[in-house]
C-alpha cells in the first residue's frame, strides 16, 4: 500500500507538469506561426477561437484522425519508434527544471548533465526516421541532422562548462541561486549568443533547418510520416524548442528568480518568472526563423567548428583564470 | 530494497540481451541500436550504484556521439547489403582463432579482478576512498582526478588529442579544382575592381578579358 502511494503520487506530479507542457506546446505552436506572421505583416492563424488560439488543437484534431501510413519497403519497428523517442526526449528532460527553489520533480546532483545528455540524444529520433523510411529524401535529411546536431552540441557543452565555472555545481537549482547578484547573461554575454545560436542549430530552427529543409529535401526525415506520427515528430521537436529555451533562461536568465529584488516583483511566483522568460527567449527563437535566410551546409559546418568551439575554448580559458586570478572560484 | 532489485535485474537483463544482440543479429544498423541500449542500461546501472556523474558522461559521450557517429558510418556503408560477405566467406577461419584468444584473455582478466574482489578484499582499497560520502560523487572524482592522477589524466588527454591529429592527418588530402569560397576575399571586394563601365559601340561588341 505504502508503495502505491509512493507512485500515485509520482504519476500525480508527472501529470501535474507534463499536461502543462503539452498544452502549452500546443500554444507556443500558435504564437510562433502568429509572430511570423506579423514580421511579413501578414494575420497568421486568426479564424479558431480567440485570436486563432485553438488553431493547434483544431490541427491536432485533424493529424489525429488522418490515417497512418506506413511505406512497405521501410523498417516497420524503427519506423514507428523514431517518433516515440523524439517526444519522449523531449519531455522526459522536464523532470529537472526548476520551476522555484521547491518546485522540482527531480531534483538531482547532475541536473545540468542529464540536461545536456538528453538534448544529445534527441538526435537519434531524427536518424532512426530518416533511415527506416527507406527513401532518398529522408536519409539526406537524417545524415545532416546528425553531423549538425553532433557539431553544435560540442560548443554548447563548453558553454555549460563557462557557466559550471562561476556556479560550481551541477545542480540546476545551485546554477538558479548562484545568478542572485547578477545574471551570468552580463558576464557571459558572448557565450549566451553563442548558445542562442547553438540552441537554434540543436533544435533545427531555421536559419540551421537542413535535415527539413523543404526547398531541397522535401520536408527531410519527416517525408514519409504522416497523421498523428508526423505531429509526434512535431510536438517532440517544440517541446525541445520550449526545453532549450528554458535551459537558456536557467544558465543565463536567472531560471525563477526575479530580475529585480524589490517588494512587488519578489511576490509573483517563481514559476511566472521562469515562463515569461522561456516566452522572452522563444519569441526571440521565431523572430530568427523569420528573418534569416537559411544557412547552407558549408557554412553551417563552418560556424560551428571553426568559430563558435575555438571562441567558446577561449572563453572558458578567460573565465577559469579571471575566476583564480582574483580568487572568486567557487569553493563548498 | 525490493524495488532496487527489481529496477537492477530488470536493466541488467537488457543489457545482457542487447549486447548478445549487438553481434546476433543480422542487420549492422540494428546491432547499432542494440548497443545504444546496452549503453544505456548500463548508465542507469552507474546511476543505480550512486556513481550519477559517470552514468550521465556515459550517456553523453558514448550515446550521444560515438554511438551517432558508429550509426552514421554503418548507414553510410550500407553493410547490410554486402549480404555479410565478411563473415561468411572463406576468410573467417582466419579471424576465429584471434577472438577467441582475445575473449579468452577478457574472460580471465574478469574472472580474476572478480576473485580478488571477492577472496582479498583488502587489496582493493576502495572502501576508504569511499566513506567521504558528504562530497558529492562528481566532487570526489575531480578531487581525486586534478591531484593524485593529475599526470595520468593530461597524458591520457595528450594521447586522445594525438590520436585524433593522427587521423586527421591520414584521411588529409588537398583536392585540386575545388572552387573555395574566401569570405575576406568577398567581403573586401571594392565596386573598381569589379564593376567597369564600358561605352559599347553599335554592332562592334565588347571584349572581356579572362
Amino acid at each position: 500500500m505504502e508503495y502505491l502511494s509512493i507512485v500515485f503520487q509520482e504519476v500525480y506530479k508527472i501529470l501535474f507538469l507534463l499536461v502543462p507542457v503539452l498544452v502549452s506546446v500546443a500554444m507556443i505552436v500558435w504564437l510562433d506561426r502568429r509572430v511570423w506572421a506579423f514580421v511579413q505583416k501578414r494575420q497568421g492563424p486568426n479564424v479558431v477561437g480567440p485570436f486563432g488560439l485553438l488553431q493547434s488543437l483544431a490541427d491536432a484534431l485533424k493529424y489525429i484522425f488522418k490515417e497512418i501510413i506506413i511505406p512497405s519497403s521501410s523498417n516497420k519497428v524503427i519506423f514507428i519508434l523514431a517518433p516515440i523517442v523524439t517526444m519522449t526526449l523531449a519531455l522526459i528532460a522536464w523532470a529537472v527544471i526548476p520551476f522555484s527553489a521547491t518546485q522540482v520533480l527531480a531534483d538531482i546532483n547532475v541536473g545540468i548533465l542529464y540536461l545536456f545528455a538528453v538534448s544529445s540524444l534527441g538526435v537519434y529520433g531524427i536518424i532512426m526516421g530518416g533511415w527506416a523510411s527507406n527513401s532518398k529524401y529522408p536519409f539526406l535529411g537524417a545524415i545532416r541532422s546528425a553531423a549538425q546536431m553532433v557539431s553544435y552540441e560540442v560548443s554548447i557543452g563548453v558553454i555549460i562548462i563557462n557557466v559550471l565555472l562561476c556556479v560550481g555545481s551541477l545542480n540546476l537549482n545551485d546554477i538558479v541561486i548562484a545568478q542572485q547578484n547578477m545574471w551570468f547573461v552580463i558576464p557571459l554575454f558572448p557565450m549566451f549568443v553563442i548558445f542562442f545560436i547553438s540552441a537554434l542549430a540543436e533544435t533545427n530552427r531555421p536559419p540551421f533547418d537542413l535535415p527539413e529543409a523543404e526547398a531541397e529535401l522535401v520536408a527531410g526525415y519527416q517525408t514519409e510520416y504522416s497523421g498523428m506520427m508526423y505531429a509526434m515528430f512535431w510536438l517532440g521537436e517544440y517541446a525541445n524548442i520550449l526545453l532549450m529555451c528554458a535551459m537558456g533562461a536557467i544558465l543565463f536568465l536567472g531560471g525563477w528568480m526575479s530580475p529585480i529584488d524589490v517588494y512587488p516583483f519578489t511576490l509573483v511566483p517563481g514559476a511566472l518568472w521562469l515562463i515569461l522568460k522561456i516566452l522572452l527567449l522563444f519569441i526571440l527563437f521565431a523572430l530568427v526563423k523569420a528573418i534569416v535566410p537559411r544557412y547552407r551546409y558549408d557554412q553551417l559546418m563552418r560556424l560551428g567548428w571553426k568559430v563558435f568551439l575555438p571562441l567558446s575554448l577561449i572563453w572558458v580559458v578567460l573565465t577559469a583564470s579571471y575566476l583564480f586570478y582574483f580568487n572568486l572560484l567557487p569553493v563548498n | 530494497m525490493i524495488a532496487h532489485a527489481i529496477f537492477f535485474y530488470t536493466f541488467s537483463i537488457i543489457a545482457v540481451v542487447s549486447a548478445i544482440m549487438v553481434t546476433a543479429s543480422k542487420n549492422t544498423v540494428h546491432s547499432v541500436f542494440f548497443l545504444i541500449l546496452d549503453f544505456i542500461s548500463i548508465s542507469c546501472l552507474f546511476i543505480m550504484i550512486g556513481a550519477e556523474f559517470l552514468g550521465m558522461i556515459m550517456l553523453i559521450v558514448y550515446v550521444g556521439a560515438v554511438a551517432v557517429l558508429f550509426l552514421f558510418v554503418v548507414m553510410m556503408l550500407n553493410v547490410a547489403q554486402q549480404k555479410n560477405q565478411w563473415f561468411a566467406g572463406q576468410s573467417t577461419s582466419k579471424h576465429i582463432p584471434v577472438g577467441l584468444i582475445i575473449s579468452t584473455l577478457i574472460f580471465f582478466e574478469i574472472i580474476i579482478v572478480i576473485g580478488g574482489w571477492k577472496y582479498k578484499p583488502e587489496i582493493f582499497d576502495i572502501n576508504n576512498s569511499l566513506a567521504n560520502t558528504s562530497v558529492s560523487n562528481t566532487h570526489s572524482l575531480g578531487q581525486i582526478l586534478y591531484t593524485d592522477y593529475i599526470h595520468v589524466f593530461q597524458i591520457s588527454g595528450m594521447i586522445l588529442l594525438v590520436a585524433m591529429i593522427g587521423a586527421i592527418v591520414l584521411t588529409f588530402r588537398q583536392r585540386s579544382g575545388v572552387k573555395r569560397q574566401s569570405y575576406i576575399k568577398q567581403i573586401s571586394r571594392e565596386r573598381v575592381e569589379s564593376v567597369e563601365v564600358l561605352e559599347v559601340q553599335s554592332n562592334k561588341g565588347v571584349k572581356i578579358d579572362d
